[in-house]
């Protein structure tokens, strides 16, 4: 915008604003009656939804999902898009760091006067396309599971360590056959092919972030954890999901 | 019926001689009111402000788009409220945090009423800022002269999200605790300032007790506060440089002001 298209702005802008009516009473009460809708929505969804409290917080625990709130679901799911654990960072930090600076720095490389949505095929575009990419990603992040369950047929040795890994939800990130998502971890279906027992331990207890410490769970399912993940080799996928 | 006079100038001390004596107990009533809202505004020149603020005009084509923004400062304030009552009852300590979270849910009246408004209020609060931004976004509201608004809203809406990040913990249920956990690990993998800004938030190297109040107080004192603030300078610019008209609005002159301008 040069100096020229400025002032025409401005010129323009006293003109509606000279025709325009005062802020009191008229915004005041389309304001007011706006935040009476909000409060009674607040309200509705306080009485419908209540506020849940899960059981008390155990680092020690076994029987654990971790999901944030629904609105930071598409950042989940951007981190279990980009899977290899190189770009994890690039994900997690990189992609929302780029997107903020994109965002305030809007106005700095936006410098066209034109102000009419139809007028703007760029902005417009990038606009829209934003809301889905992001609505959609909320959605995926939405209706993925969050199984507690694993469907593989293993020895009977192996049972109680499946059982663990099953309830400490390595499925939120993991995949294992057919069982879990497939990311932010690298799938696990054939991790015994690529990690030794040893190092399968030492994953568990100093894993790569974001992936948190198991070093707090007992010794015992611990090493059941292992035992069953040090058979995984790729050649027993369980039933197909029907 | 005496009208509410406004001095004409900000400041400007009235002499009570000019105005008639009240006859009628109203009157009497009325006039008191007015000489203590005189006298309020002799000292602070208040009226001159408020006028500015309340009769600056919007401009013609204004539409329900436009209440987004009064919108989300009123989903804020409802935040600010029900989280001062929560504040009551909770104690942000590793061991007492999920009990008083208990207590207050279950025990306390309205207690689940109140936490379930500010557990929703946030998402309802989020949902308005993305609106009242896609608002200005398809609008073009931030270019000339509103860029710093713009800048200032941008950060607004990360310290919003920030409250989010940090209010989860504090239930203190598995769910804050492990979505935390990850959540902390995930700003540890930045580079440079990544594992300064976890531990920072942790409060050591591990999450441990001193992890739940420093959550609390960034999500009490902190944010709020630094939030306060910057939506003072938002609609403080928001009343200064005036809302936009939509971007179809034609600003035409009228006939009698096109003649008048030779």
């Amino acid at each position: 915008m040069n100096q020229r298209e400025k002032e025409q702005y401005l010129r323009d802008y006293s003109i509606l604003k000279s025709k325009g009516k005062p802020f009191f009473p008229y915004a005041v009460a389309k304001d007011s009656l706006m935040a009476v809708v909000v409060m009674a929505s607040i309200m509705f969804m306080s009485i419908m939804l209540g506020a849940e409290l899960g059981p008390k917080a155990d680092p020690t625990t076994t029987t654990y999902v971790p999901r944030p709130e629904w609105y930071y679901f598409f950042l989940f799911e951007l981190l279990r898009i980009i899977k290899p654990a190189v770009l994890t960072p690039v994900a997690a930090i990189g992609a929302p760091t780029i997107f903020i600076l994109l965002l305030i720095l809007l106005p700095f490389y936006d410098r066209s006067p034109e102000r009419r949505p139809e007028r703007r095929p760029i902005a417009t575009t990038a606009g829209i396309l934003t809301i889905f990419v992001m609505g959609y990603l909320t959605y995926l992040g939405a209706s993925a599971g969050s199984p507690n369950e694993i469907d593989i047929e293993v020895p009977a040795q192996y049972e109680k360590g499946k059982i663990v890994t099953a309830q400490a939800g390595c499925l939120a990130c993991h995949k294992i056959g057919h069982n879990g998502n497939d990311g932010p971890g690298p799938e696990l279906t054939d991790i015994a092919n690529k990690l030794p027992k040893a190092a399968l331990l030492r994953t568990l207890e100093n894993p790569t972030a974001p992936m948190p410490s198991f070093k707090d769970l007992p010794q015992e399912q611990k090493l059941a954890m292992v035992d069953f993940l040090s058979q995984l080799r790729g050649e027993e996928q369980g039933p197909p999901p029907e | 019926m005496a009208k509410t006079q406004l001095p004409t100038q900000p400041g400007a001390v009235k002499t009570g001689g000019a105005r008639r004596k009240p006859t009628t107990r109203l009157g009497k009533a009325q006039e008191t009111s007015f000489s203590a809202v005189d006298w309020v505004d002799e000292r602070t020149s208040l009226s001159g402000g408020m006028r500015w603020l309340m009769f600056r005009k919007i401009p013609k084509g204004t539409n329900w788009f436009y209440t987004l923004g009064s919108a989300t400062l009123f989903a804020f304030m409802s935040q600010a409220v029900t989280g001062v009552f929560l504040a009551m009852y909770y104690d942000p300590s590793a061991i007492n945090a999920y009990e008083s979270t208990r207590f207050l849910t279950n025990e306390v009246f309205l207690g689940e009423f109140v936490r379930g408004m500010h557990r929703w209020g946030s998402s309802v609060m989020v949902i308005l800022i993305f609106l009242h931004m896609a608002r200005v976004f398809f609008f073009g509201a931030y270019k000339y002269p509103r860029e710093l608004n713009w800048c200032i809203g941008v950060i607004l809406l990360v310290l919003t999200m920030a409250m989010s990040f940090t209010g989860y913990l504090l239930p203190f249920d598995q769910r804050s605790y492990w979505a935390t956990i990850v959540g902390v690990n995930i700003n540890g993998t930045a580079p440079l300032m990544g594992p300064f800004l976890s531990d920072f938030l942790r409060g050591g190297a591990e999450f441990g007790a001193t992890t739940l109040s420093r959550f609390y107080a960034i999500h009490m004192l902190l944010i709020p506060g630094l939030l306060g603030a910057l939506i003072g300078a938002h609609l403080y610019m928001v009343a200064r440089l005036g809302t936009t008209a939509p971007p179809w609005m034609k600003a035409e002159v009228s006939p009698e002001l096109r003649e008048e301008r030779v």
